[in-house]
């Protein structure tokens, strides 16, 4: 049989993971490990040469599997679609989920359940290849719950961890929220098109322009509403305010989930949707109106809770929800090809970042904690280089990855006119300014001044094997080079014919183009202020180091607020968690119990039973009240059939 | 044309065996081995047959298969009438295919009266195929109510500690629905001189008298769906209930409602039953929310997921009764998705209970650690419970869901809430039994799943992701006797439908 390379991108690692799961315990961790890694870098070898085919030889193309729902006229089927979207993520998925697989053999050396890490993460892998890859809203939605999936099971990973569980049950909660939403948006899809296929869909989504549907009593413009509805499923998985709180707890998981997870794949899953679904987006003004506001807020308070952490994955993880703030003010201004860009960069950045600290936490003995740390270059060197060069492609200074694509988000937003743009823009370059300020407050802190930690402690610090150190390098090349060596093709000169169709911007409104434009002022702010970021922290955490406790004292309120994370947590456990459990019990004890058995069964129950249940048997006594059941059912039907007969 | 009556010899071959069990003699040791295989082997053949019946099933026609029709009492012109359609012979095989692992799951937890356990769970499968292959409404009624008498005795007998309070709800519940459902049956003889089903399918009954008929097949299959506030029994009738009997009750007898309103209430009275579509989707809300709360409350196991059946089930009234292809469909797909599902979940349940003996979720917790085949089996089954996609649970709900949105938004709004709430309840409970540290030591000394154990799960695991990934195989087959049933529906109501191709011009809505 021939095997197509669209195939074992996908499957390879279902592959790797089914074996990895069922028998691992058989194989052997090792042999596990050599089963998923390999069958990882077939899936990343394959996506690769499909990357230059689609891409750079432009032949995008769809690989049909087999029916799989087909219901009146809802057909919908498996499918890969490899447009130029769908095999750019493919790409990024595959060879960071690569980097991670490897550097997981390492850094779970000593964990028990290898075997079972490794196949969560390969079959991680697949869901989320099956999101991207999908052809209709259906396969999207299994990939989009696959990866919730998961995640559940990867930050739960260590399940006798009673905060590992609790932060995973949230996490899955949390994400079925917005996946609530994304249903409800698949099935006015289907109430507007009758098809759930994208290529119905974008068929027709000029048609659909004016057409409302009456949802929940009210008329809506159909196409806002299905994109509003889509867009809360983006909120969820993508960890936008509102719904973003599962993102930091999911920090329970081992790091390597993390970076591949919370950094790289599953959480661009909504920026991908939306950029798939450009097509209606397009049309749907009010609606991306609302994204822009909400990625440019997102983009600020992620970053400003990011500054006061001290768990060095948390700001990592703010970071992460930050960034994807940016992506989305893109999308709200149609810039959806920088939106994919930031997404392609910051894998490699953030996925760096994340197994950099990964490294730190391994040399460390497991502390997360950066108040314990400081000082550590000198005995981990390497990873002290991976984190300046995640850190500088993070900010966006000038030649790193992070710069091109934060830049052009900047620029893109600025050109487009309008005080929701402006808005967006101007909280876009105070995120920029704190990205970098906590970056190097958390390098500073991590790696310089005096060790914090205990003597043992800092004894036992070593560096990493290089079975993580590798992968560290590849990111770190991406991190270096990823912006420089695609953005001609991204969002350069080469742009149209590099996504050919695969992403759409009306006619005569595109938004990189009048980004070239825009005043020169505008253009250097961000990387201005990235720099001024980076001189502020040095000034506060090497020079002046007693000034930030007394800018904490001196705002005290200010920084528990944001120390606290502006309480989404409080808030939520106080209206949404605490009440459906006291009305739970309250339906259950008295709704239940009081009013509906009170009044029912029991009542009778108290009147007829008197007497017959100490007299007779239990089982006897059953029989007995059936067979007189069935003799009232009897004697009514005689009675009854006798009256109708006379009638 | 005289055809082989494979129905009936598929229905009353349990029966037999019963007859054959009750026979059985010698000492009670070898009784009950006796009895126990006698049983495995009837319902294994029975199981045979049916997949045999299946085979020469035509997927493709709308009408009823494989008919027996002999004269019963033929002065009133009542018949022995026996068919299948795309509808019901789902419900037949999940009937044989849960039997046999009904007996396999009470091997060795039941030890008192086994060879009349067995004798009541063959006279099960009979009254259920009987009640499931009827064609007439006498028929019916009498296969339909004979279904509860083996189930009263197996919750009464071999139940819990609490078994004669549950008993008696099950049995008060029931008792008025029976009477007013023969009561039903009287006036539509009455009113059209003929028992049979299928003739009643295109007979016109004046529509004041089908709200009252309506009402009255109402009170006898919302207490079996069961809906709110009909449903108190069930938890009850779940905790006491052994656990095969839990597995029977939550596989088979939950759909009896559900087919019910599928198979008389749509066909027969179609005005009715439009006008009535306001009430059964109030009532079915209230049971997705209100059961998902309280599932999320629930200490012990069985009640928790007794309560998630009501929810689950609350999908398939909203489904039946929004009358689009693709929430029949997908009503149909839940009911068989959590015959299947919700089985398993109760077979999980049991294999801890055979160990500890208690179903209190707190007795419980770290059973990952000693029994991970065990936590693997029973996640499979609570993420199929949750609705994942590639899982058997998602398919039905997403289609009720997709199709009910033509009906009303506000029901398919609200129902999606409880799509949030199950994952909360599950996952809660999950993590309560199979995750965190073993606190109890006798949990620390319980021993994962044996052969027969697995060999119990692994047919409901294929199915569980055959259904989720090819669902085609089911929904096809059922397809023509449900757009028969919607066509129905639609004419007698002139409800023009929804062009089912293409796309319509916004104007047009």
């Amino acid at each position: 049989m021939h095997l197509q390379l669209e195939t074992v991108a996908v499957f390879a690692p279902l592959l790797g993971g089914a074996i990895a799961g069922l028998f691992g315990k058989k194989i052997g961790d090792k042999a596990a490990n050599f089963v998923t890694c390999t069958l990882m870098l077939a899936s990343a070898g394959s996506a690769i040469a499909l990357f230059y085919d689609i891409l750079l030889k432009h032949d995008p193309r769809t690989v049909q599997l087999f029916t799989w729902i087909s219901s009146g006229a809802l057909n919908v089927s498996w499918a890969l679609r490899f447009d130029q979207l769908a095999t750019v993520m493919v790409a990024v998925v595959t060879v960071v989920s690569t980097c991670v697989h490897f550097y997981s053999i390492g850094y779970m050396a000593h964990d028990k359940a290898r075997a079972r890490f490794t196949a969560y993460l390969s079959l991680f892998t697949f869901a989320m290849l099956m999101l991207v890859t999908a052809d209709n809203l259906v396969q999207l939605f299994f990939g989009w719950e696959g990866v919730g999936l998961m995640s559940y099971l990867l930050i739960g990973f260590w399940n006798e961890k009673e905060s590992a569980n609790s932060a995973a049950i949230k996490a899955f909660v949390m994400n079925r929220i917005g996946d609530f939403g994304l249903a409800l948006g698949l099935m006015a899809t289907f109430f507007l098109f009758h098809s759930l296929d994208f290529k119905d869909i974008f068929a027709h989504a000029a048609e659909m322009q004016n057409a409302t549907i009456m949802f929940l009593g009210h008329g809506f413009g159909a196409l806002n509403l299905i994109c509003a509805l889509l867009f809360v499923g983006a909120m969820g998985k993508s960890a936008q305010l509102g719904l973003h709180t599962w993102l930091p707890d999911a920090m329970e998981g081992p790091t390597p989930v993390s970076a591949l997870i919370h950094a790289a794949t599953m959480v661009t899953a909504g920026v991908f949707m939306v950029a798939r679904m450009s097509p209606l987006y397009e049309y749907a003004v009010d609606v991306r109106m609302f994204i822009t506001i909400m990625g440019g807020l997102t983009a600020f308070i992620a970053a400003t809770i990011a500054i006061t952490q001290f768990d060095i994955k948390r700001v990592i993880a703010y970071s992460t929800m930050s960034q994807l703030g940016y992506m989305f003010f893109a999308l709200g201004v149609s810039a959806y090809s920088a939106a994919i860009f930031h997404l392609f960069t910051h894998a490699f950045f953030k996925a760096l970042l994340f197994l950099g600290s990964g490294s730190v936490i391994h040399a460390m003995g497991g502390e997360q904690d950066m108040r314990k740390m400081g000082g550590l270059y000198k005995k981990i060197p390497h990873t002290y280089v991976m984190m300046w060069i995640g850190s500088l492609a993070l900010a966006g200074i000038p030649l790193f990855a992070g710069y091109y694509s934060k830049d052009m988000i900047l620029e893109a937003d600025f050109a487009r006119m309008g005080h929701v743009a402006h808005f967006a823009w101007v909280l876009g370059v105070a995120a920029a300014f704190l990205t970098a300020f906590y970056s190097w407050r958390l390098i500073f802190m991590t790696f310089h001044g005096k060790p914090r930690a205990d003597k043992h402690t800092m004894d036992h610090v070593h560096e990493s094997p290089p079975v993580m150190l590798v992968p560290l390098y590849v990111l770190a090349t991406g991190a270096t080079f990823g912006g420089w060596a695609f953005r001609k093709f991204f969002v350069g000169r080469m742009r149209f014919k590099f996504w050919g169709k695969s992403l759409f911007v009306l006619k005569g409104d595109n938004v990189i183009s009048m980004a070239e434009h825009i005043p020169s002022w505008a253009g250097h702010a961000p990387a201005v202020v990235g720099v001024t970021g980076i001189l502020v922290a040095f000034w506060l955490y090497m020079k002046a180091t007693k000034v930030p406790g007394k800018i904490v004292k001196a705002f005290k309120p200010v920084h528990s607020l944001l120390f606290n994370k502006w309480y989404f947590d409080e808030i939520y456990h106080a209206l949404g968690v605490v009440p459906a459990f006291v009305v739970g019990r309250i339906l259950w004890k008295t709704g239940d119990g009081k009013i509906i058995d009170g009044l029912g069964p029991d009542g009778v129950a108290r009147v007829v039973a008197k007497g017959s249940r100490e007299t007779s048997k239990v089982e006897t006594g059953y029989v007995y009240h059936y067979a007189f059941a069935m003799l009232l059912g009897v004697v009514a039907f005689i009675t009854a059939y006798i009256f109708c007969v006379q009638r | 044309m005289i055809t082989f009556p494979i129905l009936s010899l598929m229905t009353f071959l349990p029966l037999l065996g019963a007859f054959f069990i009750f026979l059985l003699r010698g000492d009670e040791k070898s009784v009950a081995a006796n009895a126990r295989i006698v049983a495995l082997l009837v319902s294994l053949v029975t199981f045979g047959i049916s997949l045999y019946m299946y085979a020469g099933f035509n997927g493709a026609l709308p009408g009823f298969q494989f008919v027996e029709n002999h004269p019963w009492l033929p002065g009133f012109n009542i018949h022995y009438k026996m068919g299948v359609d795309g509808i019901s012979v789902f419900f037949i095989l999940l009937s044989t295919l849960l039997t046999p692992i009904c007996v396999l799951a009470s091997w060795d937890s039941v030890k008192t009266r086994v060879r009349e356990y067995m004798m009541a769970f063959m006279i099960l499968e009979t009254t259920m195929l009987g009640m499931f292959s009827a064609l007439d409404l006498v028929l019916f009624y009498v296969f339909f109510e004979a279904v509860l008498i083996p189930m009263y005795l197996i919750i009464g007998v071999w139940g819990g500690k609490n078994r004669v309070y549950a008993a008696f709800k099950f049995f008060l519940y029931t008792l008025l629905g029976s009477v007013l459902l023969l009561i039903a049956i009287l006036a539509i003889y009455h009113q059209t001189g003929t028992t049979d089903i299928p003739a009643l399918m295109s007979s016109a009954i004046p529509p004041d008298m089908q709200k009252w008929l309506f009402l009255a097949f109402l009170a006898s299959f919302a207490v079996k769906v069961p809906m709110w506030p009909v449903h108190t029994w069930l938890p009850d009738a779940h905790v006491e209930a052994p656990t095969a009997g839990s597995v029977i009750l939550a596989g088979v007898l939950l759909k009896m409602g559900g087919y019910g309103f599928l198979r008389l209430s749509l066909p027969i009275l179609p005005v009715a039953s439009h006008y009535f579509v306001p009430l059964i989707f109030g009532l079915s809300v209230i049971a997705v929310i209100y059961t998902s709360l309280v599932a999320l409350v629930q200490e012990d196991m069985k009640k928790l997921i007794a309560y998630s059946s009501i929810a689950h089930m609350g999908f398939v009234t909203i489904g039946i009764f929004a009358m689009t292809t693709q929430a029949v469909e997908g009503g149909m797909f839940v009911m068989l998705s959590h015959g299947i599902v919700s089985a398993a979940l109760f077979l999980c349940v049991g294999v801890v209970y055979d160990r500890l003996h208690t179903r209190e979720i707190a007795r419980y917790g770290g059973l990952v650690k000693n029994m991970p085949v065990y936590a693997a089996i029973f996640m499979i089954f609570m993420l199929a419970s949750v609705g994942l996609p590639a899982t058997s649970g998602f398919v039905g709900e997403f289609l009720v869901l997709v199709g009910a949105f033509k009906v009303s938004t506000l029901t398919t709004f609200l129902a999606a809430t409880g799509v949030v709430l199950g994952a909360a309840y599950m996952l809660y409970l999950y993590k309560r039994v199979v995750f965190g540290e073993i606190v109890h030591d006798d949990v620390r000394k319980m021993k994962d799943v044996g052969p027969r154990e697995i060999a119990i799960f692994v047919p409901l695991i294929a199915l569980v992701f055959w259904m989720g990934i090819y669902p085609t195989s089911f929904i096809a087959p059922m397809a023509p006797a449900i757009e028969k049933v919607i066509t129905r529906y639609d004419s007698a109501n002139h409800i023009v439908p929804h062009t089912p191709t293409g796309i319509a011009t916004p104007e047009g809505r």
